[in-house]
Formats: C-alpha cells, sequence, structure tokens
C-alpha cells in the first residue's frame, strides 16, 4: 500500500476511478453559487440567508424522512438535497415567510424528485417544481420583492407565524422585469451586473453567476451548449422585437442579464438529470427554452418567465431524446 | 347469525379495505371536480349514495329479468332514473350546492363506481347483501369526498364547513382549490392508505410467522 512506484499492481478492479462523482460535481456547483449567493446575502441581509437555510433545511430533512433508514448516509452524502434546496433558495423573494420556505424545500424533494424514484429519476427541475407550488399556491408573498436594504434589518414577515401571512414592513419595490413589464422603467446596467436590485435572493447579480458558471464549465460539470443556446436564442429574438419597437420590448442586453436568465441557463437548465443526452438535443432544448422565456416573458402574464420555460423543456426532454438518437453504427438510418 | 356477519363484512368492504377512491381508485371525475370545499364533497357524496343504494336495490331485485345482453343498458336507465330524482330534488331543496355541483350532478350517471357495483356485485347477490354492499361503497365514497373536500378547503381557504378556522391572517394556499390541490391531495392520501396497508401486511406476515414458529 505504501509502495512509492509500483512497477506491478496487485488488487482486484477497478484500477482506474473515475473523478467526476455526483459528490464531486455537487461540491463544485456548491463552489460556484457561493459568490452569488454571498452577494444576494449581502444585498438583502440577513432575513435572505434564513430563508435560504430554511429551504435546505427543508429539502434536506425530506430527503432524510424517505430515504431508506440503511442508506441515509448516501443519500444525503452526495450532497444533492442541500444543493436543491440551495438552488430553490435563490429563486425566491428574500422577504419570505420562513414557513413557507420550508414547505417548498419539502415540495422540491418530495414530489420533485423523491416521488420519481430519487436521484436521477425526476423528469423535472425538482428546486423548479418546488418554486411553481410555493408560486401557485402563494401567488402575492412569492411576487412580494424587498429593494436591497440594510444587511442585519430582518423583514418581520420573514417570522410570520405558520399558516399566517406575513406583513412586509421593508421597503417594497418592483423587481426589473415587473418595472419593464408594468411601467417601461429600465434599470441601469450596472445595478444588474452587480445586483443591487430587487429580485430573488440569488439572482441580482449576474457577474458573479457567470463567473460561478465559468468555473463550472471549466471543471467540465457544465455543457456549454446550454447557457450559450438559451442566452443566445433569448438575445437574437429580443433584438429583433427590440428593433421591430424600441419603446416597447427590453433590449437584449436587458433580457439576458434581468431576473432569473442567468441563474436559470448556467444552473437549473444545467441540471444534467433533466436536460437530453445528445448534443444535437441539448441544442434544441437551450434554443426552446431562449424562444419560451422571451415569449412568456413579452407576450405572457407573467413578468419572468425562466421557470416556466425550463419545467417545458424538462417536459420535452424525453421525447428530444428519442428523436436525436444517433444512428447505430452499422444500421441504416430508419431503424430504430 | 353467519350471515349477519356476512353482510358486516360487506359493508365494512366498501368502507375500508376495498374503499372506492382509496384502494379501487374510481369515479375519480367527480371526486376532483367538486371536492373544493367539505360541503360539495358532502352534497356530492350523498347524492352518489343515494343514487348508489337506489339502483343497487332495482338491480337486484331486478337481476332475473334483466337480459344479460342488454344488462348495462338497463342498468344505466335504472341509474338515470335515480339522478334524476336527486338532479331534481337538489334543485329544490339546495339551490346554492346545485349551482357549484353544476354537470357533475348529471354525470352521477357514468360514474364507474356506481356501474361497476351494478355489475359486480347488486346483478349477481341477493337483494340483503346488495343492499350492505351499496352502504358500504357509498359510505366508503362519502368518507374519501368529505376527507379530500375538509383538506382542500381547511388549506385552500381556511375554513371548514364555512368555518373560519385560523382567524383574518391566514394566507390561503391558492393552488388547494385549483384542481392541481385536488391531484396532489389524492396523491398523498393515496400514498398514506397504501404505507398503512403495508405497514399491515409486514405486521401480518410477522405475526403469522411468530406463529408459525411457535
Amino acid at each position: 500500500m505504501t509502495q512509492k512506484d509500483p512497477k506491478l499492481l496487485i488488487q482486484p478492479g477497478p484500477q482506474l476511478r473515475q473523478q467526476m462523482t455526483t459528490p464531486v460535481v455537487m461540491r463544485d456547483v456548491w463552489y460556484a453559487l457561493t459568490p452569488a449567493t454571498l452577494a444576494g446575502v449581502w444585498f438583502f441581509g440577513l432575513g435572505a440567508l434564513l430563508v435560504l437555510l430554511t429551504c435546505i433545511a427543508g429539502a434536506v430533512l425530506t430527503e432524510w424522512y424517505f430515504a431508506p433508514e440503511e442508506k441515509r448516509g448516501y443519500f444525503l452524502g452526495d450532497g444533492t438535497a442541500i444543493l436543491t434546496g440551495w438552488l430553490l433558495g435563490l429563486t425566491l423573494p428574500p422577504a419570505l415567510p420562513l414557513w413557507m420556505a420550508f414547505i417548498g424545500g419539502v415540495v422540491a424533494v418530495g414530489i420533485g424528485k423523491t416521488m420519481w424514484g430519487g436521484m436521477g429519476a425526476n423528469i423535472f427541475n425538482p428546486a423548479l417544481v418546488g418554486r411553481a407550488f410555493l408560486l401557485a399556491t402563494f401567488p402575492i408573498a412569492m411576487t412580494t420583492w424587498t429593494a436591497p436594504g440594510d444587511f442585519f434589518t430582518i423583514p418581520s414577515s420573514v417570522f410570520a407565524l405558520p399558516l399566517m401571512q406575513g406583513v412586509v414592513d421593508t421597503v417594497t419595490q418592483a423587481s426589473p422585469l415587473g418595472l419593464m413589464k408594468f411601467e417601461h422603467i429600465d434599470t441601469p446596467f450596472f445595478d444588474l451586473l452587480f445586483g443591487n436590485t430587487s429580485g430573488s435572493l440569488g439572482e441580482t447579480s449576474g457577474l458573479l453567476l457567470i463567473l460561478g458558471g465559468g468555473y463550472l464549465w471549466w471543471r467540465r460539470d457544465l455543457d456549454w451548449r446550454i447557457p450559450i443556446g438559451i442566452l443566445g436564442t433569448a438575445m437574437i429574438f429580443s433584438l429583433i422585437l427590440f428593433i421591430v419597437d424600441a419603446d416597447k420590448y427590453p433590449g437584449p442586453i436587458f433580457t439576458t442579464f434581468s431576473g432569473g436568465m442567468l441563474l436559470g441557463a448556467l444552473f437549473m437548465a444545467t441540471d444534467p438529470v433533466t436536460s437530453p443526452l445528445t448534443k444535437k438535443g441539448t441544442w434544441i432544448f437551450a434554443i426552446g427554452i431562449g424562444i419560451l422565456v422571451v415569449l412568456i416573458r413579452v407576450f405572457g402574464g407573467f413578468p419572468e418567465g425562466m421557470m416556466y420555460a425550463i419545467l417545458l423543456m424538462n417536459a420535452a426532454t424525453p421525447l428530444i431524446d428519442l428523436y436525436t438518437q444517433p444512428r447505430v453504427f452499422g444500421r441504416e438510418l430508419d431503424s430504430k | 347469525m353467519a350471515k349477519e356477519q356476512h353482510a358486516y363484512e360487506e359493508f365494512m368492504k366498501g368502507l375500508w379495505r376495498e374503499n372506492p377512491v382509496f384502494v379501487q381508485v374510481l369515479g375519480l371525475c367527480p371526486l376532483l371536480a367538486v371536492t373544493n370545499s367539505a360541503i360539495n364533497g358532502l352534497a356530492m357524496g350523498l347524492a352518489s349514495f343515494f343514487v348508489l343504494l337506489g339502483s343497487s336495490i332495482l338491480v337486484s331485485l331486478l337481476k332475473s329479468y334483466i337480459p344479460k345482453q342488454v344488462r348495462i343498458s338497463c342498468f344505466i336507465i335504472i341509474i338515470a332514473t335515480f339522478v334524476t330524482v336527486v338532479d331534481y330534488s337538489l334543485a329544490a331543496a339546495m339551490p346554492v350546492i346545485h349551482k357549484e355541483l353544476g354537470a357533475f350532478i348529471p354525470l352521477i350517471v357514468c360514474n364507474c363506481l356506481i356501474l361497476g357495483r351494478m355489475e359486480a356485485f347488486a346483478s349477481r347477490n341477493t337483494l340483503r347483501m346488495s343492499i350492505a354492499d351499496a352502504f358500504g361503497m357509498g359510505a366508503g365514497f362519502l368518507f374519501a369526498l368529505v376527507a379530500l373536500g375538509g383538506v382542500r378547503e381547511i388549506l385552500g381557504v381556511g375554513e371548514l364547513f364555512g368555518i373560519s378556522l385560523f382567524g383574518p391572517n391566514f394566507e390561503p394556499w391558492v393552488i388547494m382549490i385549483l384542481p392541481p390541490g385536488g391531484f396532489i391531495t389524492l396523491g398523498v392520501m393515496l400514498l398514506y392508505f397504501n404505507w398503512v396497508e403495508e405497514k399491515k401486511n409486514k405486521l401480518d406476515k410477522q405475526l403469522a410467522a411468530e406463529a408459525g414458529v411457535n
């Protein structure tokens, strides 16, 4: 075992171990999310941190509860439950009552993942399932955005009693997307870039999200086709709309840096479980999301469309995989 | 006495062991559509109960006169008769609830639970057994409807049978009174029932094994 230079290795296989295991990838994603998360907590204060931690607690407890007793360590050790809770927390308003955040975490892991058969078997991105449930269940609380404020001030709505409404006592402010959609007010580019705007906890700082995505790409944990495809399509689509009527439609830069666009494109859509396997399929998936986001944002009823765009394309993923299977070597093109 | 026991068995079978909703998963259309409040669930459950009981009695009495080839249409006509009775009685007695339930009262005609009981039970058993079966199945369906409606009403508007439970600050779970809430609640309930069933089976097996050892 302590042999320095093994000329002859005598041990049962496997001799070569893959370095990229699920826990390693999950930890990479944690590191990649850290800067944007810290920025979110810095801008929105300690309340945001509490919301985030509650989401993670809800997700982890659910995973623990539904895991087989003898395998609990294994189920929790790969870090997917923590990541699901974390990603969900990043998409929530910073002043959300904690009990709602907890329910979000429970639904994300329970209905989003465990119900389908656990890690790797789910069709939809678990974090987005949690968010979709919360948005459908508590539409008012989920769209009450607070302005970035003092670090130590925790909005009292965070501590609302379970089942009770939260009273937001800090400054509320429409998110840049809402301002654009309903009042046609543009938000300065640098605020969008650094994150000093209202919005979900982790989606405001474009720069740090790109940094995290870049780290993941460098570590090869992320298929670059998905973010490039989504952002490229959304930019081209919104550029066309912008040229048609610059007063009515937001420009491509605003489209890219506002709302959950970057968070979704870099961290949610790239989930290897819920995105297609083939290269061709990946492009179809990414372009589909890009088009859907702009369609929902510009012509739909909601200011933000990233969540529904990703969930819709998640649903299409098995079909995309089926139709983009490469030809099996030695067989005719049309035979299955 | 033995016969008495048997009828009781038939009743309990419908209420619990072969509950039409939680075990057989029948009659889901009215179940999911009208259970956004406990009172609607109760009304729908009672209506179905009455139709099931009435047609069970009639089918059981007429079973030797109904030709085998046209039995389904005969059952449907019998069921439709009772549904019409329920429809008009509800419209006269409780117009508000009748309006809320809307098309789902006439649709009791094609509730697969009721037709299924006619075909599988009432047309093959004595009047006495058929009544016991109809009571059990009807009560089981009623129980499921009220349970589902109750949960959805409590979470969806914070009330039960129209009585506020949590005060004015309650945050309603909007999804619960929408169709997805029905599916989610039913799913959770099915999960729970299957879990209880599995636990019971495990316990039975364990007891049997222990008895075998001894």
